[in-house]
């Protein structure tokens, strides 16, 4: 254990706070803050306060769409409610959780003491600060908030106020944090890990990451330029998307999805990686497959380069293309088969038990799945003719990034939350959260799949009346989804972050594998200062 | 805590049931509120695709379908698995783990498998999406324009050529909307004007807009193609039976997003003639002459229903528009004795097409919806703008 933790941390290990090492208290630790584990902290409390911020403008959708008829806002405001969730959704809750996660989990997953760069990973969270409070603050300014929805297709973007100007400033300043994250955890994972943590050794969750920094990598500059070119189209008179000036709007959407679908990998990859770690803990058998996940990881995220033009068959492309997107497209539903079904190989003959992180899990597969068949569904083209841009496609990557991303985060918080506060949660209120979201989600989402094929296109204000029940439906769903967020924060993070709750093991989890479980709980300030000697599995140290 | 647990768990049993109760009565309260289908438009609780009346969309709703029951199939046959296994493989029932982890049979088993089925998938839809793009061969062009925020259809090459006019939402609708007082099978579907077109005849619309990118989206005919500014792009459909058949814009265009439908008539080929034909004498009756010189009040009351129909959604009623948008109550430009100003306006638009440009509308729409602009609420200018003026403008 010795090379585990230097003697300080040990001594302290078992107490709720880690005053081990002469490290800044108050605003300084977290301002100047340079450990991942602070930082991991921070990110994840700032994305659940965007997620709060989202949530709260979803609700605004849902409050008037609860009715036809405009009952709350008008038409300008709702637009921008629409777009507004979408980006703070995307660029300001999913992307920095993971971020979060990865800088909690990864250094200790290898047994590294830290992230590669310290300082940058500082950088990289506190630019959010300042990029959340430009978008959500783009609200108060004269014309309100960006209303031309999260794509911000132009030419629709040439006509936005000042805010449009300032949404695209704080989605380079957030572009720019999601990058040096990712190049932070590229080099951490290539050059921290510990001897003996081979590459094929590796926690799937840092090889879902690893894949997903490099899709960061490859695709934020893409999506920067499509919003630079949008600025100065709207400032400095050049005509890239102005068709007035010869531009072409089609090539702003080619741009935008050819950032737009590899980030939906982003968005799901690391949640893979979490679940990957959670069923075989759960199941106290080793994960089904481990090789053909890495590579099943790797083919989606290749593939997620091809397929961008899915989202533009109503654009009028030419029949080969639309034939070439339509196949390519569907080819992902191979690679992501393989990992549900190595998920349900690992459940299957195992000793299962059904605590929250497992409950999360199961629920992810279920439902995740759901959204992944509709998936298929979309990427025939001639169906997706009558779907595109109606609610079935709201309802479509709402179950893969609600229930997908979203649902893999809570099951990594309950399952990792113990190694981080110290305190296990409870599982009688565990498991309300999950059942309440579960049940909720379905309710809001599941009639959307009726209100899309039926016809009623997305981004409405109101509608005819003969869509008014589902919609009501979905209303109720929503607000009961929001308060079960609600209650998460309230009734199981809040006092988990009081300390209050039965202290918790180092491995709370029966069978659960890896370095994490390797040092106490809570996490001591410092982990792996020395490189630790691993067994011949990488999951112990051994000296 | 084991006790406090326990009571928890009785009064949220409890609640949820009251929620389910109070979730029945609002749905059948909502269900009291008296809608029906509409013929060609959304059903009450529609749950799959629109009744097609074109092949294509009959393809379409077969390819759904199909899909829709592979799937189910796989779902049920995938998650059979899981949950056999998650009731039976529990620790609680004593049932010790197995320790495979790895057979390279199976993953090669499980990969080729749903490959062979997505490619047999794509194949099935590969013949509608080649036919979904022949426009060749067409009887009828029209082409459909996308405007902030209505529809202008341009009949362009076989019969009715010539004719054109704009199709907009019925503005009882947009008030109804506005007050929260909805009602009507066709609430948000009503136009002015719809699209005739005949029966079992090909008909390709040529899609544009003037301003963004808009899409005209008619479920029954199986029609969806956006409508681009700056571009023309194109699709069709060869309607089977007479009737009316209704849609809405498909692409987010700005506020009034959700108040630009479509109404597409489908009438037999003697129909079709006799509209043909009446339109045509419509159309010739109601040309302006441009060389007319109007009274004022005549011009005025002109004005106030082309201001009312174009301008009013966002200058509003009372000309003080909102937000971004300027007032024309009291605006130097509108109140300029100089008219040079406020033409160029009303043709080339303004702050990057926010103010559109309206020249579709004719020389005395425009010279007469700036008169009005000039005589209304406190402006009174006595100002009077001729058509003749708006001609030597637009050379």
């Amino acid at each position: 254990m010795s090379a585990v933790l230097d003697p300080q941390g040990q001594a302290g290990g078992h107490a709720d706070d880690h005053h081990d090492h002469a490290h800044p208290y108050g605003w300084r630790r977290w301002l100047y803050a340079t450990n991942h584990k602070d930082i991991g902290t921070m990110y994840l409390l700032f994305s659940f306060a965007m997620l709060m911020v989202g949530g709260v403008l979803a609700l605004g959708i849902r409050a008037e769409l609860f009715q036809p008829g405009l009952q709350f806002v008008n038409p300008e405001l709702f637009n921008q409610l629409t777009t507004m969730h979408g980006l703070i959704m995307v660029f300001g809750a999913i992307m920095p959780a993971f971020v979060g996660f990865a800088n909690w989990m990864i250094p200790l997953q290898i047994g590294a003491a830290d992230m590669a760069f310290a300082r940058m990973n500082n950088l990289s969270f506190w630019l959010l600060i300042p990029a959340a409070l430009t978008l959500v603050g783009s609200f108060f300014m004269p014309g309100g908030a960006p209303a031309a929805g999260w794509t911000l297709y132009a030419p629709l973007t040439l006509q936005m106020g000042p805010s449009m100007d300032a949404a695209i400033f704080a989605m380079h300043i957030m572009g720019a944090s999601s990058i040096m994250g990712s190049i932070n955890i590229i080099v951490t994972i290539l050059n921290m890990r510990a001897p003996g943590m081979t590459l094929m050794k590796m926690p799937l969750f840092c090889w879902t990451w690893l894949i997903t920094a490099y899709l960061l990598i490859a695709v934020m500059p893409v999506l920067a330029g499509a919003i630079t070119m949008t600025l100065t189209d709207r400032h400095f008179g050049t005509n890239f998307f102005n068709p007035a000036g010869g531009g072409d709007p089609i090539m702003y959407q080619h741009i935008f999805w050819f950032f737009g679908h590899p980030e939906v990998y982003i968005m799901i990859l690391p949640a893979f990686g979490i679940i990957s770690a959670i069923i075989p803990a759960f199941a106290r058998k080793r994960l089904f497959g481990y090789t053909s996940m890495v590579y099943a990881t790797a083919s989606i995220a290749i593939l997620s380069f091809i397929v961008w033009a899915h989202h533009m068959y109503t654009t009028g492309m030419p029949v080969t293309g639309q034939l070439f997107f339509m196949y390519a497209t569907m080819l992902i539903a191979v690679p992501t088969g393989v990992k549900i079904f190595n998920w349900i190989a690992t459940m299957w003959r195992g000793s299962m038990t059904f605590e929250t992180p497992m409950l999360w899990s199961v629920g992810f597969i279920f439902v995740f799945t759901m959204g992944g068949f509709t998936g298929l569904i979309l990427a025939m083209a001639p169906i997706d003719i009558q779907l595109q841009d109606t609610y079935y496609v709201v309802a479509h990557f709402h179950y893969v990034l609600v229930a997908g991303s979203l649902f893999g985060m809570f099951a990594g918080y309950y399952y990792w939350a113990p190694k981080w506060t110290g305190v296990m949660y409870s599982e009688f209120r565990g498991k309300v959260h999950f059942w309440g979201s579960l049940i909720f989600f379905n309710i809001t989402f599941f009639p959307m799949h009726f209100l899309g094929l039926a016809g009623m296109p997305r981004r409405y204000a109101d509608y005819p009346m003969q869509f008014a029940d589902f919609n009501m439906l979905a209303s109720i769903g929503a607000f009961g989804f929001g308060f079960m967020q609600v209650y998460f924060f309230l009734a199981v993070v809040v006092p988990a972050m009081r300390g209050k709750g039965e202290p918790a093991p180092q491995k709370p989890w029966e069978a659960a594998e890896g370095l994490e479980w390797e040092v106490p709980s809570p996490a001591p300030w410092h982990t792996f200062e020395t490189p630790p000697k691993l067994n011949a599995t990488a999951t112990r140290v051994i000296g | 805590m084991m006790m406090k647990n326990l009571t928890h768990g009785h009064s949220l049993s409890q609640r949820c049931a009251r929620l389910s109760l109070g979730l029945g009565v609002i749905l059948t309260s909502g269900l009291a509120q008296a809608v029906n289908d509409l013929p060609g438009g959304p059903k009450v609780n529609q749950l799959n695709l629109h009744e097609p009346v074109t092949q294509i969309g009959v393809q379409q709703h077969f390819l759904h379908n199909f899909m829709l029951v592979v799937c189910i199939a796989i779902f049920v046959a995938v998650f059979g698995v899981m949950f056999y296994s998650i009731l039976k493989h529990r620790k609680s029932l004593g049932h010790k783990p197995a320790n495979f982890h790895e057979s390279v049979a199976v993953e090669i088993a499980w990969t080729i498998v749903p490959f062979i089925i997505v490619i047999g998938m794509g194949a099935l839809a590969t013949r509608t999406v080649v036919a979904m793009k022949d426009t060749s061969n067409a009887d009828l062009t029209v082409k459909a324009t996308g405007y902030q925020w209505k529809w202008g259809y341009d009949y362009l090459k076989g019969e009715g050529e010539g004719i054109a006019f704009l199709s907009t939402l019925d503005v009882a609708h947009r008030i109804m909307s506005d007050t929260g007082k909805p009602a009507g099978d066709n609430y948000l579907l009503k136009v002015d004007n719809a699209l005739v077109v005949p029966v079992n005849k090909k008909v390709r619309i040529i899609t544009t807009a003037n301003d963004v990118i808009h899409a005209w989206m008619v479920p029954s005919l199986g029609v969806k193609q956006d409508a681009i500014p700056g571009f023309v792009r194109d699709t069709w459909f060869r309607a089977d039976k007479v009737g009316d058949y209704y849609g809405q814009c498909a692409e987010l265009c700005g506020k009034e997003h959700a108040y630009m439908p479509i109404h597409v008539k489908v009438v037999t080929a003697e129909d079709y003639a006799k509209w043909v034909d009446g339109k045509k004498k419509e159309m010739a009756a109601l040309a302006d002459d441009p060389t007319k010189e109007w009274q004022l009040a005549e011009l005025v009351a002109r004005g106030e229903k082309v201001y009312a129909a174009n301008c009013a959604a966002c200058h509003k009623a009372d000309g003080k528009g909102a937000g971004a948008i300027k007032a024309l109550d009291a605006s130097a430009v509108v109140l300029d004795a100089e008219h040079d100003k406020q033409i160029a306006i009303m043709l080339n638009g303004a702050a990057n097409g926010a103010m559109p440009a309206w020249r579709t509308l004719s020389d005395t729409e425009i010279a007469a919806v700036m008169t009005y602009t000039k005589n209304s609420w406190s402006n009174s200018t006595g100002q009077l703008v001729q058509p003749a003026a708006i001609v030597a403008a637009r050379k």
